[in-house]
């Protein structure tokens, strides 16, 4: 925690008389000269478009169009509409598939690089690329790889026979939704890895020998060393990951924009496309909102969790 | 780990097998993004020729690109953007990151609450509001509006990241600077700041590639093509219609993924403590 810089003597006097805590100190006065600039900014552009998104959830408001208090119209109307329920259960096939995906996929890739070879650094380096281009124009790619008329993966699948033209990756409503999963792991697994070898690194090394003198299997090993002390670390990742794949948006935009049929569309995009393309704020806001419920659970968890410790 | 017990074949089941694997998954669409905008239409929309293989190379792609697209000024603009509001986020997030993290004063831990809470919202819980805000600001299609709403991303994150390094420095360094006579400012500017630059780098580039890879708010603020980022002119402009350049396409996305390569490579090892501070630090 923060390390005290005040005299001890105030220190002491603070705990004798309890309004003396609120003597402003020398301390106090620099911290909030120092955090008064971005606390400000972070109100303003943060906290301020959060209640006004609330407020315009309860408007029913279309763009340039003055807007009209409505209550929970819009909130009816999203429990009424049988694409906000579709909308729910993808975002959470989504975020429930690609997270197990990842999880899984950055643990085996963590345990493969926390073993001595040659070059590798430039591996680790090469195998965190995904993460780091911008998501867009990584994606860009998967959508030429699962293009319907030119997708390479078909080239391949009707050279061993599959029927012309091959399987329609991005038009068929469960392909879909398989190729959103798919390429949302290929580019949040290296995070996983990289943030869990780190972690396997803390580890020390006696502790396996330990266990391997105690006849403990390289299974044992890894149920009984390994995954106990991961712990921590794989829990922070996973709920930051799911935050952050619960509300995605870039990908399944570009790639699917939602479709075919509705089968992609997540809250993120869903509404964007109430809010942007159809100009109903209000409405928009609303869905957006939606997500508020399961989101608010984790970050406060999360939150609390990395406080702690 | 243990892996050298069982020879080369429990090596290559453990080590190289897996490896293969994972590198081959990584950088396909790497290899494809590169091959493809290599290779002239009439090898490109050939379904007979095998696809992994470039038979005409050409550099046609990347010539339309530059000379019949915006692509240089789109690639500017990203690049002001990234760096201004890196710029911005780095000072901001350090004058909240201090005081947190080394001066007890009331209501700090309110305070550490709502930076932790704030970094964690993500951006389509408040595109709607703030397209809304934007525009009544008056700073539609204006590098401006994106310049200013980027922080709201980088700022928790910076601090966060900097608390971490901040707590690092010993206090007896700042008391002895004090007692020489040192302000508060001064003990912060002159001993603990510079102790801390490999904080400032990792939490630079991380929110530097943060800002490249930012898409949500550029496609709804920036709809001049003269304004727009790389991301939002590729998928906006290099699309039109039903019709697909793909070269171009390709070739785009690999220019564009190019600048935050080259700084990613020189700064490996500090991205990937800014990576894993938050989570393995604690």
């Amino acid at each position: 925690m923060a390390l005290r810089s005040e005299p001890v003597a105030a220190t002491t006097l603070s705990r004798r008389l309890p309004w003396s805590r609120l003597r402003i100190t020398e301390g106090t006065v620099f911290s909030w000269l120092m955090l008064a600039l971005p606390v400000l900014f972070l109100l303003a552009f943060v906290g301020y478009p959060f209640i006004y998104g609330i407020w315009l959830s309860l408007e029913d408001r279309e763009v340039a169009r003055s807007a009209t208090f409505v209550g929970l119209a819009n909130f009816i109307d999203d429990a009424r509409d049988p694409v906000f329920w579709q909308v729910v259960r993808n975002t959470f096939v989504y975020t429930f598939a690609a997270t197990i995906l990842k999880a899984a996929g950055g643990l085996a890739l963590a345990l493969v690089l926390n073993q001595n070879f040659r070059m590798k650094n430039l591996v680790r380096a090469l195998v965190l690329l995904p993460f780091i281009v911008p998501t867009v124009l990584s994606t860009i790619a998967w959508m030429w790889i699962l293009d319907p008329a030119f997708s390479v993966i078909n080239w391949f699948l009707v050279h061993v026979g599959v029927p012309r033209p091959g399987p329609s990756w991005l038009g068929n409503p469960y392909l879909a939704m398989g190729s959103i999963i798919v390429v949302n792991t290929w580019r949040g697994l290296p995070f996983y890895a990289i943030t869990l070898l780190a972690g396997l690194q803390t580890i020390p090394g006696d502790l396996y020998e330990a266990a391997t003198i105690d006849g403990a299997t390289s299974w044992h090993r890894f149920r009984y060393v390994t995954l106990p002390l991961l712990r921590p670390v794989i829990l922070i990742v996973t709920m930051f990951s799911v935050i952050f794949t619960f509300a995605d948006f870039q990908l399944v935009y570009v790639l699917t924009h939602g479709g075919p049929a509705n089968a992609t569309h997540l809250f993120a995009t869903y509404s964007f496309d109430i809010a942007m393309s159809a100009g109903q704020l209000g409405r928009g806001a609303s869905v957006a909102l939606a997500m508020l419920p399961a989101l608010a659970l984790v970050i406060v968890a999360l939150t609390l969790y990395m406080r702690k410790r | 780990m243990m892996v050298t017990r069982g020879g080369w074949r429990v090596r290559a089941l453990q080590l190289w097998l897996p490896l293969g694997f994972f590198l081959v998954l990584t950088l396909f669409p790497f290899y494809w993004m590169a091959i493809t905008s290599l290779k002239p239409n009439a090898e490109l929309y050939n379904t007979r020729m095998m696809p992994l293989l470039l038979y005409h190379p050409t550099l046609k792609h990347y010539v339309d690109l530059l000379t019949e697209t915006p692509f240089l000024l789109w690639t500017w603009n990203t690049m002001v953007v990234a760096v201004v509001s890196t710029a911005i986020s780095l000072v901001l997030g350090v004058m909240l990151a201090y005081p947190l993290a080394r001066i007890n004063f009331p209501g700090s831990a309110l305070i550490a609450f709502a930076v932790a809470a704030t970094y964690l919202v993500p951006q389509p819980l408040l595109f709607i509001p703030m397209a809304d805000i934007i525009n009544r600001m008056g700073l539609g299609d204006t590098l401006t509006s994106v310049i200013l709403t980027y922080p709201t991303m980088l700022v928790p994150f910076c601090a966060w990241l900097l608390m971490g390094y901040f707590k690092t420095v010993p206090q007896e360094l700042e008391e002895a600077a004090r007692i020489d006579g040192a302000s508060h400012f001064q003990a912060m500017w002159r001993v603990v700041l510079p102790l801390c630059t490999p904080g400032f780098i990792s939490a630079g580039i991380f929110a530097f590639t943060l800002a490249q890879n930012e898409f949500l708010y550029a496609l709804i603020f920036l709809t001049k093509t003269d304004v727009r980022t790389v991301p939002v002119g590729a998928i906006a402009e290099l699309i039109r219609g039903d019709v697909f350049y793909w070269g171009q396409l390709m070739a785009a996305a690999l220019l564009g993924s190019i600048p935050v390569a080259i700084i990613y490579s020189f700064f490996v090892e500090h991205y990937v403590a800014g990576l894993t501070a938050g989570s393995v630090k604690g």
